[in-house]
């Protein structure tokens, strides 16, 4: 069974200029030890997706479908159960992480706090014992427990909001956009890190980024979202090398092969901007922007098909005959 | 470890050397000039971090320079220098031949010429302004005329069109690549020589940031601009830059045109910056473990010899040159004059 699964998830904005669908139907599972990706543009509603799986919506947006965390699902927890699920059933790692430790508390201090609250078992002792372990585990010296966020750098700070997350045992973990602000080689190193923690600990991890190279390689597999659908998913590197949507196509050419002549001097771009979720073209939602689309596109929305072994694409192209070469 | 001197050999580094004419046009000097910068600051127990320490490197006319490196390497504190926000404690900046005049209207003028475009567009404009007032400010600063005609004519070159439907729009109306364009435009609205672009597509997203590179290779052939791009980006190097500098604490470690350096890299640090690069698996992945290191603490030797994978597996021992790499430093390298890297290997 999936330590996650989505099934039919929508999430809907009230605002005072209307109603905003920012997540309209999306199927979703990850397994244990697995690392699913989740690629798309600011606004295609990737963060509203991460933030169903711990109910971290504002109160006024309307959800439907399941979000299933071990098969219960999270969107009709009491509010009792969902507090004791937070964190050390599934923990986040957000997006902002260098500007969400406590600048003025000891790091030793910030990774205590939530053992102690979620443990019941939990000692003052064993606790600080386990926040040692776990910033050996993510690679930082144990001195650090005394340090203060503003002594580390940016890619220790991230490594301190891992080891947070880490810190009530999570068997799913959510990353938002958690190397965003760092640089290629701390990147690296991060990336190497929840791939390798993900692994060693059996955990499942939904990982969400802008940047599809990143997922390529570093995911099992891939899903890539625009206007608040998946509208392709598979094997990470083959969605990478081989994508099968137009979308998905144009995301992966913007990220040029070194060495590649083609695109030398001849970056490669998408043109026109994602549309607003509360007004969504006709059809395909990505026809206005689609090098590729024809004249039935703006008359079909195009659910996903099957696109090869493991791969499934949202496109009218995909899945026909090959008429013509 | 204590902190070695860097004093170069005499004669050993000469800012104009022979002219590189891979780019630009032969004949004339560089746009750009750096000669042996160095720019250090003082820390608060008198520990003095050399940022910028010792740095040769020239843009021509029309040419598009990339600057590698990762954060805390010096490659935003040479951007400052270059455009005189920041006074260096030796060498020259030159521009156009002549040496960086401090005195106020001269540092003036010379702005209006070289101009900065920022990371993040959305905190590079003023939310209370217009689009028009964005690109106008320049030429009021500068006293220049025809304001309205300057300001559609720069928005119309970064991709703008038609300019006039653009002018009383707010910066929260905009996409994120409309709004990159608008701090573009009002650096053309200068009509400069040279842009400095710090990081210029980083916090774009994919779809946006080919276009706003082809922008940037589309003004260097409508307009003959000089583009310094300072990023950490080496696919966007390859997307569009003409020659490549990779900056490692402060000097430069390796230079030459974009193919030589991505596609046959000479210094360990290049390789491992390459091989990090998440489209190429060719590559087994070199991560270096820890960043950059402190600029007021540098190493002995070759600066990068603490995180060298080269001498750690034994490579430059091989060589015979672990010694040199621990011990002895290396030269400053020149501003042209082909590929070339601060490397022991290398020599």
């Amino acid at each position: 069974m999936a330590l996650l699964e989505m099934r039919d998830v929508h999430l809907t904005y009230s605002t005072a200029a209307g109603d905003v669908p920012a997540v309209r139907g999306v199927n979703l599972a990850v397994q244990a030890g697995e690392v699913l990706g989740v690629a798309g543009e600011s606004g295609c509603g990737k963060s509203t997706l991460a933030s169903t799986v711990l109910r971290l919506y504002p109160k006024s947006a309307r959800v439907s479908g399941e979000v299933l965390l071990n098969g219960e699902d999270v969107l009709t927890m009491r509010w009792g159960r969902l507090r004791a699920a937070r964190w050390s059933e599934a923990a986040v790692v957000f997006q902002g992480a260098l500007h969400s430790l406590n600048p003025i508390q000891r790091i030793g201090k910030q990774l205590t706090e939530p053992i102690l609250l979620h443990d019941p078992t939990a000692t003052p002792k064993s606790a600080s014992a386990k926040v040692r372990q776990l910033l050996d585990h993510v690679g930082l010296p144990t001195s650090y427990v005394d340090a203060y966020p503003h002594q580390l750098s940016g890619g220790q700070k991230q490594r301190v909001m891992i080891a947070l997350a880490l810190s009530c045992d999570p068997e799913v973990l959510v990353a938002d956009e958690p190397t965003t602000a760092l640089d290629v080689m701390v990147q690296a190193q991060i990336l190497d890190l929840m791939s390798a923690v993900a692994r060693e600990l059996q955990m499942a991890v939904l990982f969400i980024s802008h940047d599809l190279s990143v997922l390529g390689s570093t995911c099992d597999r891939v899903a890539v979202m625009y206007a608040g659908r998946i509208i392709e998913e598979g094997p990470a590197r083959d969605v990478f090398d081989s994508p099968k949507h137009p979308y998905t196509r144009a995301l992966s050419a913007a990220f040029p092969t070194i060495g590649d002549r083609a695109s030398r001097y001849a970056p490669s771009g998408l043109p026109g901007d994602p549309p607003y979720p509360a007004d969504l073209p006709s059809g395909c939602p990505f026809h206005p922007r689609c090098p590729d689309a024809l004249p039935v596109c703006p008359t079909v929305d195009v659910k996903l098909r099957h696109a090869g072994p493991q791969r499934e694409a949202a496109c009218v192209l995909v899945g026909q005959p090959a008429a013509v070469e | 470890m204590s902190p070695a001197s860097h004093v170069p050999a005499t004669g050993e580094v000469t800012g104009v050397q022979a002219l590189d004419n891979r780019a630009g046009s032969p004949a004339e000097a560089p746009v750009l000039d750096i000669a042996d910068l160095r720019v250090s600051f003082r820390g608060r127990r008198g520990g003095v971090a050399k940022a910028v320490d010792g740095v040769n490197l020239s843009v021509n006319r029309g040419e598009i320079v990339a600057l590698v490196g990762e954060s805390g390497c010096g490659k935003t504190t040479l951007a400052r220098t270059i455009l005189g926000l920041q006074r260096p404690e030796s060498g020259e900046v030159r521009y156009l031949g002549k040496a960086l005049d401090y005195r106020r209207r001269a540092l003036k003028a010379y702005r209006g010429e070289v101009q900065l475009v920022l990371q993040d567009p959305t905190g590079a404009l003023n939310p209370r302004h217009t689009v028009y007032e964005a690109v106008a400010e320049g030429p009021r600063v500068h006293r220049m005329d025809d304001e309205p005609g300057r300001v559609a004519r720069a928005l119309s070159q970064a991709g703008l069109r038609p300019p006039e439907r653009f002018f009383l729009t707010y910066p929260h109306e905009l996409s994120g690549g409309q709004r990159q364009r608008v701090v573009i435009a009002g650096a053309l609205a200068l009509e400069p020589k040279v842009i400095i672009a710090d990081e210029p597509v980083s916090s774009l997203d994919a779809s946006i940031r080919g276009e706003i590179l082809a922008l940037l290779l589309k003004l260097r052939d409508d307009l003959g601009l000089s583009v310094l791009v300072v990023t950490h980006d080496l696919g966007l190097a390859w997307n569009i830059a003409d020659r490549i500098a990779v900056m490692y604490l402060g000097r430069i470690v390796e230079v030459g045109t974009t193919e030589e350096v991505l596609q046959s890299p000479r210094h360990p640090y290049t390789r491992a910056l390459l091989s990090v690069v998440p489209e190429i698996d060719q590559i087994e992945p070199v991560v270096l473990r820890g960043e950059t290191p402190d600029p007021s603490r540098i190493p002995t030797g070759c600066r990068f010899h603490p995180r060298c994978p080269a001498l750690a597996d034994g490579t430059a021992a091989a060589h015979g040159i672990a010694d040199d790499c621990v011990g002895s430093p290396l030269n400053v390298l020149p501003a042209t004059g082909g590929h070339r890297a601060a490397c022991w290997l290398a020599e």
